[in-house]
């Protein structure tokens, strides 16, 4: 039950994803070309999905926690530093030249279009190489993140 | 076909991306950034029960993007840059930048701004900055990269 629940939950994403455009690159580097024809879609795409998860996570929140796990597992809020810009920064390079993100990039995999396969096998790589330099600098590999659940459980440990 | 000058049909996709990250927060108290959901899913170092519905969440992502594509060809298309050496370098930016960064368009940009994190509106403005700066220079250098 558990999986059939993720597989839907990361379908419904793709869907929006389709439906949306951004499985089009043309779209975001539109979006991207603010001195040039500039194409709106990813705005209007930010628009629906803030607003909807906007609202629904002040409503989730009031729960103590999710409905099946014992606890939210949410980003810690750490100050800024240079490591979220730099990263982001870098993402963004990468994001203008190809026109793709990680979502539409793995929602168009299984069209086996070479140049989608490329850019998949390239963000893979990238992501083994942080993998590898973290652990190399003897930190863990993945983000930090509190797990949160309001009262007793809050002192429990994660399912991490 | 999609009329590409409607906002509808973006917004109503983007609503649709709000109900995930809603059902995968409000059901397993999880956070739908798919950088952090495939860099754990791939990842080592991390217990096979944590990579388990990570791996099960980007099945229906890419299996219903492979069975839309049949029914909605038209909504797919190529990166129009110049070069799979681009395309394979532009991967790798964004692999290793969204690990180092902490999250991606869906992460920060959708997740993150949602809660109103700082951190998250900070990395957003951040990528699309650059974004924008990457299009204009290649515009600037005579066309597609």
């Amino acid at each position: 039950m558990k999986a059939l629940s993720f597989i839907a939950i990361g379908a419904l994403f793709s869907t929006g994803l389709v439906l949306s455009g951004m499985t089009q690159p043309e779209r975001i580097i539109g979006f991207l070309d603010v001195s040039g024809d500039f194409d709106p879609t990813l705005l209007w795409v930010m628009v629906g999905a803030v607003l909807t998860h906007g609202i629904s996570y002040r409503w989730i929140m009031k729960r103590p926690s999710p409905f099946f796990a014992p606890s939210f597992e949410i980003p810690e809020n750490k100050p800024l530093d240079a490591r979220l810009i730099v990263g982001s920064a870098l993402f963004g390079v990468g994001w203008g030249l190809a026109g793709y993100c990680p979502g539409p990039a793995l929602t168009s995999v299984f069209t086996f279009d070479t140049e989608t396969l490329t850019f998949v096998a390239g963000m893979i790589l990238g992501m083994v190489l942080f993998a590898a330099r973290q652990l190399a600098r003897g930190r863990p590999p993945h983000a930090a993140v509190s797990s949160w659940a309001q009262a007793d459980s809050r002192s429990h440990c994660s399912p991490t | 076909m999609i009329p590409s000058s409607s906002f509808l049909l973006p917004l109503a996709g983007g609503v649709l991306i709000g109900l995930s990250a809603t059902l995968l927060l409000a059901l397993h108290g999880r956070v739908a950034g798919i950088s952090g959901i495939l860099g754990s899913a791939i990842s080592t170092t991390v217990a096979p029960k944590e990579r388990r519905w990570r791996l099960e969440f980007l099945l229906g992502l890419a299996g219903a993007g492979a069975l839309l594509r049949l029914l909605v060809p038209e909504q797919f298309s190529s990166s129009p840059a110049s070069s799979l050496l681009v395309v394979g370098l532009a991967g790798a930016l964004v692999g290793f930048g969204t690990r180092l960064g902490s999250g991606c368009t869906s992460g920060h940009g959708v997740c993150g701004i949602s809660r109103l994190s700082l951190r998250s509106m900070v990395a957003t403005l951040t990528f699309i900055a650059f974004g924008a700066l990457t299009v204009f220079l290649v515009k600037q250098l005579g066309g597609a990269a």
